[in-house]
Parts: C-alpha cells; sequence; structure tokens
C-alpha cells in the first residue's frame, strides 16, 4: 500500500505539503512528491481539493489471527484501595455503547485486594460480566502481576476490545499486555467509535500537542487495546436492578517477583490532584512573581478550585511541578479553567485545551490564548483578579 | 559581522551562549540584589569545560588560546558582567602560572583549575597600592624551607570563593618594584584569612574580599619564577587579561543593545514604535557601530596575542580602553532609549549599566591604559629616530 | 554499570505553530531536537556512571538524520551510541518500534539497566518503554522520579503515581523511564562536542539485529493511521471589551448562567 500523486491532476498548489504532519511532502518539478518519510495517514488525502492524491495497492494482509474469534468490549476496572476510580466509571459508560453496538457482552477485569464486594458496583454501571482476581498478592499496583492476570484471561476469552484509562497505571501496564497479546494499542484516545461492518475501532487521539487529531486503527489484530483520556467519556449510570456474573480468577505468581512495592506515599493537601478538579484556576509568567500567585490561591478559594500553572512559572520556581499544565505536565479537562497571564504557547495550551469552557484574562489582545479562550478579558491580570475574587464572593455568599 | 570564526571557536561561542540564555539570564537579577555568588552556574560552565579553554592540553585544558576565551568571556557577559568577571578574574589568577610557574606548579594547579575543581584569584591591589603597583607593601620572607606572609589585599575578585591565590608580595624592601615576588598561596593555609564581602554597585554576583594574611607560611617551592620577578610576572599577567576586559565590555555592550532594541520594537509613543523615530535609529546606529568597533579591536589584539607577539601592552590596553568606554556608553544610552522603564529594575540595562562601569576601573584604570598606550607610543617614536 | 539509554530524535514541538487559517501546523524551520524526557533519561544514566563506573550506551531508532540527536548525547557524555536505521524500519508504531529497539539491545550484550523518557512529545503515547521491556522480558517500572538505591542486582524507585508516589524495589537488569523531577539534564561539553564532531555513528540494519522482516515498520505494525485532521474549533468564542469591571462582570454572568460557579 502507498499513498500517491497524480500527477496530471496535481496543480502544484502545495496545500498538502504543509497538510502532511510528517514533512514528507516535498514538491519536484512543480509537483507535490511523497517521499520515504510517508506514514500513508492519509491527511493529504483529505486536504487535497483536486482529488490529485489517492492510496494504491492492496492493504497487507498479515492475518495471522481469525478475527471473528474474538468477541466482547472489555475494560479494566481501575480501583484504588478498593475505590473504583472515576475513570472506570467512565470507561464503563463508553465500553456499554461500544457493546451494545456491537451487540455483544461488556466485561470489567477487576484486579486488587479485598475488592470482592464492590464487583457488583460495576454491574450496577453497566457490566455483565466481572472477571475478578482478589489476592493479596495483588494489593499493591505491580506491572508483572497486573499484566499478567490481564494477558492470561484475554489469551483465554479472546475479548474484541480492551479499554483502560490513560492514567499513571493504565498508561504504565497496558502496554505490556499489548506486547504480549501482539496487538495495536493506541494510547490517550479522546473519541472511539465502531465501525459496524468489519468490527474496527476508531480510535481518535491528539498528536502533536493536541493540534492535530489522529485517527487509528488495527484492522488486522484482535483485541483492539486502548487506553482513553480521564474525564472525556461520560460516567456510566448506577442503576442497581441491572444483574451480571461475577467470575472468580485465581491468580497464581508465574515466575520471579520481580518488582515489588515497598511503600506507598500519598502527597495531600498542597498536591492536590489538578487532573480531578472540575475548576482551575492557572498563572503563567504574566502573574509576574511568586508574590502575586496568592491571588490565584484565592479565586480557587472562593471557587472550589485547584491551582495550576503554566511551564514557564514552574521553572520560575513559583509553584511545584506537580501543578504544571501543559505537554511537559499534565493534561487536564474541568469544567472551567480560567487562565491567567498566560500567552498560550502550544506546549501549555496542549494540556488544557479541552475544558469545557475557558477563560482567559491578558493584557495582550494579540495572546494566542485568546483563540483558544471561551471568553477573553483584556486587561492586566493583576487588576483584574482583585475584581473577580470580590464578584465570585459576593455571588458565592 | 563575520570574523570567520573557526568550527572550534563557533562551538565554543555556542555552547557559552546556551549557557548565558539557559543558566545565566533566569538568575542574574536574583544574583544582583541578593548580592550572590553564583556557584551553580560555575559548576555548570565547569562541567561544560569552559575553565579549561587557554590551559595547554597536556594539563587537562583544550588547549586554545586567549581568542577562544575572549569569545567566551563575550558571550557570558552578554547576559551578566557580574558572572564573567567571576570567569574572567579566574583566568587572571591563572596566568601567572601559566606564563611563568615551574613545570611541576602548573602539573600540580592547572588540571584542577581546568576541570573547574578549583577557582582561582589574582591578589595584587592594596589599600596603598592600586594603580601604583608599586605601592605594594604586603611581604614575604623566607625562614628556612618556606615563606612567611604578612600584609592585606584589597578588593581581590573571587575572595572567599577560589581555592588558588596567586599573589604579589614584596621579598626585598629595598629594591623597589625588583624586590617584589608573586606566590601560590591556597585557601586553608594557616594564616590567610578572608575580610567581608564587599557591598560594591555593580557585578554584585562576584565576590569581592580583602585577602588577609597574617604570619602565613607557605612552601618554598610556591614561589613562581624568581624572587623580584614579581612585577614582570604581574604585567605580563595583567597585558594577557587585559583584553578580555574589553571582550567584558563588548558582551555587556551587545547584551544591553539586544535588549534596547526588543524594547524599543514594542514601545509606542505618538502612535508609532518609538523605532521608527530618527532620533532612536541614530542612537540605534552608534551603539551597534560603537560596539563592533570594539569588537573588531578586541579581536585583533586577540589575534596579535595569539599568534605570538611579544609586546603587546599597547595592543592590549586599546582594546581594554575603547571595548569598555563603549561598554559604559552603549548601557547608558540604552538605558535612555528605554527611558522610565530601562531606569527600572524590572528590565537588565539598568544592571548592565551599574555593572559597566567596573570595566574602566579594575585591571588598570582606563587613564592608566591611556598612559600605557602613551608610553608605548613615544617609545616608538624616539626608537624611530 | 552497563547503561542503556533509549533516545528519540523528535521535531521540537514548542516551536511548531499553527496556521490558524487553516489549522495546519507550520512545519517549517522546525528543529529537530532529542526528546525533552530522554535528556533526563541520558542525564540519569551519565550520573549512576559517575557512581558507580561503567558505561553508557544511547540508542535510537531512525533515519540516518537521527545520528544528529546521538552524536548530542555523545557531547553530553555518552561513551557509544547505536543507530538503527533501515527502510523496513519506516513507519514502525509503538509495537514494531519497541521488537526493533528490543532487538537491537540484545546485540549490544550485557546490561544492567535500559532508561528512557516517560514518552515521545510528538507522539505521547509512552507505550515503547513498557512494549520494549516486555520484549525484552526484563520488569518496567514507569514514572520514576528518583532511584533511592542500585546495589547487589537490585534498586529501589520512587514511581511517581497519581496523588503521591510509590517505592519499588526491582532485580536487575530493568527497563524504566523517568519523569522530569529525576533531575536536571547537564549541557554539552566542549570535550563531549569535539568528540562527537568526529565521530562515526554505528548502523545497525534489519539484518545486523536479527529481526523479522514480518514484525518491522509499516508492515509489522499492529495500528494504522487512517486519518489525520485538524481539532474541531472551539464553539463560541468571545473577547471582551470594556473596563475591567464590565469585563469581569460579564464573564461572571455568563459562568453562573452555565451553572459552572
Amino acid at each position: 500500500m502507498s499513498v500517491q500523486v497524480i500527477s496530471n491532476t496535481c496543480t502544484g498548489c502545495e496545500t498538502c505539503v504543509s497538510a502532511c504532519p510528517f514533512g514528507a511532502i516535498e514538491m519536484r518539478g512543480g509537483k507535490a512528491f511523497i517521499t520515504e518519510s510517508c506514514t500513508l495517514c492519509g491527511a493529504c488525502i483529505e486536504a487535497c481539493e483536486f482529488k490529485a492524491i489517492e492510496r494504491t495497492g492492496e492493504e497487507a494482509v498479515a492475518a495471522a489471527k481469525d478475527l471473528s474469534a474474538f468477541k466482547g468490549v472489555w475494560v479494566f476496572a481501575e480501583q484504588h484501595k478498593g475505590g473504583i476510580s472515576s475513570v472506570t466509571l467512565e470507561l464503563l459508560g463508553e465500553g456499554r455503547k461500544l457493546a451494545d453496538k456491537r451487540q455483544t457482552k461488556l466485561s470489567a477485569v477487576f484486579i486488587g485486594q479485598d475488592i470482592k464486594n464492590r464487583a457488583k458496583d460495576l454491574i450496577a454501571h453497566g457490566a455483565d460480566v466481572v472477571y475478578l482476581a482478589d489476592d493479596p498478592a495483588l494489593k499493591d499496583f505491580n506491572d508483572d502481576s497486573y499484566s499478567a492476570v490481564l494477558t492470561t484471561l484475554a489469551t483465554l476469552h479472546k475479548p474484541e476490545i480492551i479499554l483502560a484509562g490513560a492514567t499513571a497505571i493504565g498508561r504504565s501496564f497496558i502496554p505490556k499486555v499489548a506486547a504480549k497479546l501482539y496487538t495495536g494499542l493506541t494510547a490517550d484516545c479522546t473519541v472511539l467509535d465502531i465501525d459496524p461492518e468489519t468490527g474496527n475501532l476508531h480510535q481518535t487521539r491528539p498528536a502533536f500537542g493536541g493540534n492535530i487529531m489522529a485517527t487509528i486503527v488495527s484492522p488486522n489484530h484482535r483485541p483492539q487495546m486502548a487506553t482513553v483520556r480521564h474525564k472525556v467519556m461520560k460516567p456510566a449510570p448506577r442503576n442497581d436492578a441491572r444483574t451480571g456474573e461475577i467470575i472468580e480468577v485465581k491468580f497464581t505468581q508465574t515466575g520471579d517477583v520481580r518488582t515489588k512495592v515497598i511503600k506507598t506515599v500519598e502527597e495531600l493537601g498542597e498536591t492536590v490532584n489538578i487532573c480531578e478538579a472540575n475548576i482551575i484556576v492557572a498563572g503563567g509568567r504574566g502573574m509576574g512573581g511568586v508574590k502575586n500567585f496568592h491571588l490565584l490561591e484565592e479565586l480557587a478559594k472562593v471557587l472550589g478550585g485547584a491551582v495550576a500553572a503554566t511551564r514557564g512559572a514552574v521553572d520560575e520556581g513559583w509553584i511545584p511541578y506537580s501543578h504544571q499544565v501543559g505537554q511537559t505536565g499534565k493534561t487536564v479537562c474541568p469544567k472551567l479553567y480560567i487562565a491567567c497571564g498566560i500567552s498560550g504557547a502550544i506546549q501549555h495550551v496542549a494540556g488544557m485545551q479541552s475544558s469545557d469552557v475557558i477563560v482567559a484574562i491578558n493584557k495582550d489582545p494579540d495572546a494566542p490564548i485568546f483563540s483558544v479562550a471561551t471568553y477573553g478579558i483584556v486587561g492586566d491580570v493583576l487588576e483584574v483578579l482583585p475584581v473577580m475574587i470580590k464578584k465570585f464572593k459576593e455571588i458565592r455568599g | 559581522m563575520d570574523y570567520l570564526l573557526t568550527e572550534d571557536q563557533i562551538m565554543i561561542r555556542d555552547l557559552a551562549r546556551q549557557i548565558a540564555v539557559e543558566k545565566i539570564v533566569p538568575v542574574r537579577a536574583e544574583l544582583d540584589e541578593q548580592n550572590k555568588f553564583p556557584t551553580d552556574i560555575m559548576k555548570a560552565m565547569a562541567q561544560a569545560d569552559l575553565f579549561g579553554i587557554y590551559i595547554p592540553e597536556e594539563y587537562g585544558g583544550l588547549g586554545k588560546k586567549s581568542f577562544e576565551l575572549y569569545i567566551a568571556i563575550e558571550e557570558i557577559s552578554k547576559a551578566c558582567l557580574g558572572v564573567s568577571t567571576s570567569y574572567a578574574a579566574n583566568a587572571l589568577g591563572t596566568y601567572p602560572i601559566l606564563l611563568h610557574g615551574s613545570d611541576a606548579q602548573k602539573k600540580k594547579y592547572l588540571p584542577n583549575i581546568a576541570s573547574g575543581k578549583h577557582l582561582a584569584a589574582f591578589g595584587l591591589t592594596e589599600a596603598n597600592a592600586g594603580s601604583d603597583a608599586s605601592g605594594v607593601q604586603t611581604t614575604a620572607k623566607l625562614e628556612g624551607n618556606e615563606y612567611v606572609l604578612n600584609g592585606t589585599k584589597q578588593w581581590i575578585t573571587n575572595g572567599g570563593e577560589a581555592q588558588i591565590y596567586t599573589v604579589i608580595a614584596i621579598t626585598d624592601k629595598s629594591k623597589g618594584a625588583r624586590g617584589a615576588s608573586c606566590f601560590i598561596v591556597e585557601k586553608g593555609t594557616p594564616g590567610f584569612t578572608f575580610g567581608k564581602k564587599e557591598n560594591k554597585m555593580g557585578i554584585r554576583a562576584s565576590s569581592t574580599t580583602e585577602l588577609i594574611f597574617n604570619n602565613c607560611r607557605i612552601p618554598k617551592e610556591n614561589l613562581i619564577a624568581r624572587e623580584g620577578m614579581g612585577f614582570i610576572v604581574a604585567m605580563k599577567t595583567l597585558d594577557c587579561s587585559r583584553a578580555g576586559v574589553g571582550a567584558q565590555g563588548v558582551g555587556v555592550a551587545q547584551g544591553a543593545i539586544d535588549e534596547c532594541i526588543k524594547f524599543a520594537k514594542g514601545r509606542v509613543q505618538f502612535g508609532q514604535p518609538i523605532t521608527s523615530f530618527q532620533a532612536i535609529q541614530h542612537m540605534l546606529a552608534d551603539m551597534q557601530t560603537q560596539t563592533e568597533a570594539a569588537r573588531a579591536l578586541v579581536y585583533s589584539a586577540a589575534r596579535m596575542m595569539d599568534s605570538g607577539a611579544k609586546d603587546f601592552s599597547r595592543a592590549s590596553a586599546m582594546a581594554k580602553l575603547f571595548a569598555t568606554d563603549t561598554g559604559m556608553k552603549v548601557t547608558t544610552d540604552a538605558v535612555q532609549i528605554m527611558g522610565g522603564s530601562g531606569y527600572m529594575k524590572e528590565y537588565p540595562v539598568e544592571k548592565m549599566m551599574r555593572d559597566a562601569k567596573i570595566l574602566q576601573i579594575y585591571e588598570g584604570t582606563n587613564q592608566i591604559q591611556r598612559n600605557v598606550i602613551a608610553l608605548d607610543m613615544i617609545k616608538e617614536a624616539s626608537r624611530q629616530k | 554499570m552497563n547503561i542503556i539509554v533509549l533516545v528519540k530524535q523528535v521535531p521540537d514541538t514548542s516551536e511548531v505553530k499553527i496556521n490558524r487559517e487553516t489549522n495546519t501546523l507550520i512545519r517549517d524551520g522546525v528543529p529537530s531536537i532529542i526528546n525533552p524526557f530522554d535528556m533526563f533519561a541520558i542525564e540519569e544514566a551519565l550520573r549512576l556512571r559517575e557512581q558507580h563506573g561503567g558505561k553508557v550506551t544511547a540508542v535510537t531508532m531512525g533515519p540516518p538524520q537521527a545520528a544528529d540527536a546521538l552524536k548530542e548525547t555523545v557531547a553530553m557524555g555518552v561513551d557509544e551510541v547505536v543507530l538503527l536505521s533501515d527502510r523496513a524500519f519506516a513507519g514502525a508504531d509503538t509495537w514494531a518500534t519497541s521488537y526493533t529497539l528490543a532487538q537491537g539491545i540484545k546485540k549490544l550484550g550485557a546490561y544492567d539497566l535500559v532508561i528512557a523518557g516517560k514518552q515521545a512529545i510528538d507522539g505521547d503515547t509512552a507505550q515503547v518503554g513498557p512494549e520494549t521491556a516486555d520484549m525484552l522480558g526484563i520488569p518496567f517500572i514507569a514514572y520514576i522520579k528518583k532511584i533511592e538505591a542500585i546495589a547487589g542486582g537490585k534498586m529501589t524507585v520512587e514511581r511517581m503515581m497519581d496523588d503521591g508516589y510509590d517505592v519499588v524495589e526491582s532485580s536487575l537488569p530493568a527497563l524504566i523511564t523517568v519523569v522530569k523531577e529525576i533531575n536536571q539534564p547537564r549541557l554539552p561539553s566542549l570535550k563531549g562536542k569535539m568528540k562527537a564532531k568526529n565521530l562515526k555513528v554505528t548502523t545497525l540494519t534489519a539484518k545486523d539485529i536479527n529481526a523479522d522482516e514480518n514484525l518491522l515498520g509499516l508492515k509489522g505494525s499492529p495500528t494504522k493511521v487512517v486519518r489525520i485532521f485538524p481539532p474541531a474549533p472551539r464553539g463560541q468564542r468571545e473577547i471582551l471589551s470594556g473596563t475591567i469591571e464590565q469585563q469581569v462582570d460579564q464573564v461572571v454572568k455568563k459562568l453562573k448562567e452555565q451553572s459552572l460557579v
């Protein structure tokens, strides 16, 4: 398979050259030319107004697997000290939709210690089957044992789809499962859809710091695996009338225990997990110094939100790294994001552009932050914030 | 202008620039405000091999010469003269060993200086000896296998921070200037202490202290060259370092121009950026032209020195004189163009202006440089008769 | 200690700009850099070598020009570098990339530790580390913010989690991915740069690493990108005007209407 330019049709407009996210198109003799760097993503095909670029050749068939043998949608039900993580409910919500479309069952894989009594909660939230691996050896998250449980189950039951949260745990051990199963895994998806004919899961995720979206499929491999971004999918509603089957899975340690958790340290208080916050007040270099950060804290307190910052502010040492939003920090999608004195560099925007509502405060009306803002306030952030704090205090009583 | 730098020279320039931009610019205001020695920056510079540029490869350096050192000094000076003073003063303290030290002394001290493990300082100035170097009152007396040092050095850059001090002291008072000698004194030697850190107008990131010698005994083999060679060692050292002060002038001038043009492009008055006014344009043109002339002079002096020329006092004096006067003028003009903003500590040019002043003063005031230049001219004219 | 560092050459996404009219990336003049997270991996490897002795080898998979990234690691102090480069590697997804890296690493002989950055800034998948570890059959620990100790074929590390951190013990050899907190990467040195300038980078091809052609590059990749498109523009966008008081009033009112506050 390859992507080719139909020379006669190409007008030399160069639209495809800039559309290519991989810089794989050059102009040669006034026509577009696709170089070796091409990854067959097809962005140019979409971009060409003249239908001068096409896919050619047959899809390479690596039909090593009988795809029809794979059935069912699975989610990895992440828990923390027995409490079901909010991302699990979102996965169940999305998994339910996919399972219904495929007219198949939704199963949850539930791993931990002393979690048995919570398995029915997963059923109430949409699972038809819960594979429960409850064992003292599974108390702490461990890449080896978690991946062993999931790999064994998936090999035995052959699900068509496995979803997990794009959390620290999910993004750590799910790739090991994909490696073992020799199947495709797409990280950090924000949109999932299924092709009713082929059963191909269309997994859409941001790339290049959120500047472009890519849709990815694994046409010849099953199960189709994806990690899903937190707070993007709708959580499944609870319905205690639902029934389902709980299948207990015996965990047997195979091979040596190579890694073990010696200690778990929770960092509370100061290091609010900004990924969980519904409202975030974030500051950038425009805050002018650590001395002004109390304004952010005050506003966050009034609104019941968390304080975040740009890389610039973190690099200046105004606030610890755990508060950094952006490509080299955390990705957040709160309901409300208030960007204070933030210019809107791509590296920051990548981490917050999925927020529902973005309010930007910047004195430069041309600041790039305004192009992602729902509402933009043009003014000195140090003047705006006190006014804003006062107004919100008024309405909150 | 293109000075046809070699590949290695470009490499040195780029790395020094990277350190300046990434490590120095973000903290320079804080270092200035808190009078704080840039320990972390010195470590980064050491790791990058910047301390070994001019030291021969056999002693662990890169085997480059003055020109390469000046290129590094210029880049660091663009960001902060306080840091570049600490860096350049290290070379100043090293030159006596490099130029006149024995092989054993070189083997003992240079590798640690090249790696940046040890910092060096040069001790000449005293309360009654500055421009007049013959007023030195610190004495060194040979007792058995040791010299005993007594006296106080004043305003010594890297004082307290350096491990290696090259110090001028009088070994024979009766011989005047010919009775001075140069010694290596290590930090921690009993009888060697430091006065308080000076509170300066500028270059506040650099450390300036007194060196106090109170019956400080050092081994005899710490004498550099021979007894009586002290002033020759000092003068040769200053000949080598002086044009480096010129490189500091070029750097600070360029740094100020870069800040000021960035500001002026965005500063709108009467509905247009101030760069559209001819008054500003002409100032900018003069600032850059003078800086470029200074740079050309410093580079020429360096190339002459590195070519093996024997006598380059006049060349290095002219380079120091012109480039540091230019540094002072250009930084002052940069503040002027930026107006009220330029005078504020929110912008770096007021610091550059405060910093630049010392360049006209230390390592021989610019009045002394003029003396050196004029005397050399007169000497040459007499020879031609 | 023999330490292997995995590096990737990426476009500097902080320099990538967007053409807001066409919503496409402006790639002109965007420099290629070492993936910033890999810099922490390199620094940690160099520090371990300073403490424990041994050597650091940097490995990358990429086109011939990825040799530049390897030279940069040498300028920082890395001892040896290996470039895995072959046309057959082109178009690899994370699975095929991991397979290639694992095959390459197996070729290098015994090692104690493999270190990589937590993810690459162009793809942001964070999958190549764990997948490679699995194919090498060695333990994997992600998001390391501190190596507490290494001794006697074991190491103790601190792993960042979403709400704190875990102290984890692992046998060696192992593969870890590191986060920004772990250290501050050094700058290159002049001696390193001079060494890098004259360095001939060792290149290994598919054949050299005994790779199964069917598992390489596009052919060996389970995932295929079927579509690339600009993100949907955000709905309403409103830049307010008036005094600060007026602007704040409008925002507060709107947020209240949407029950956001």
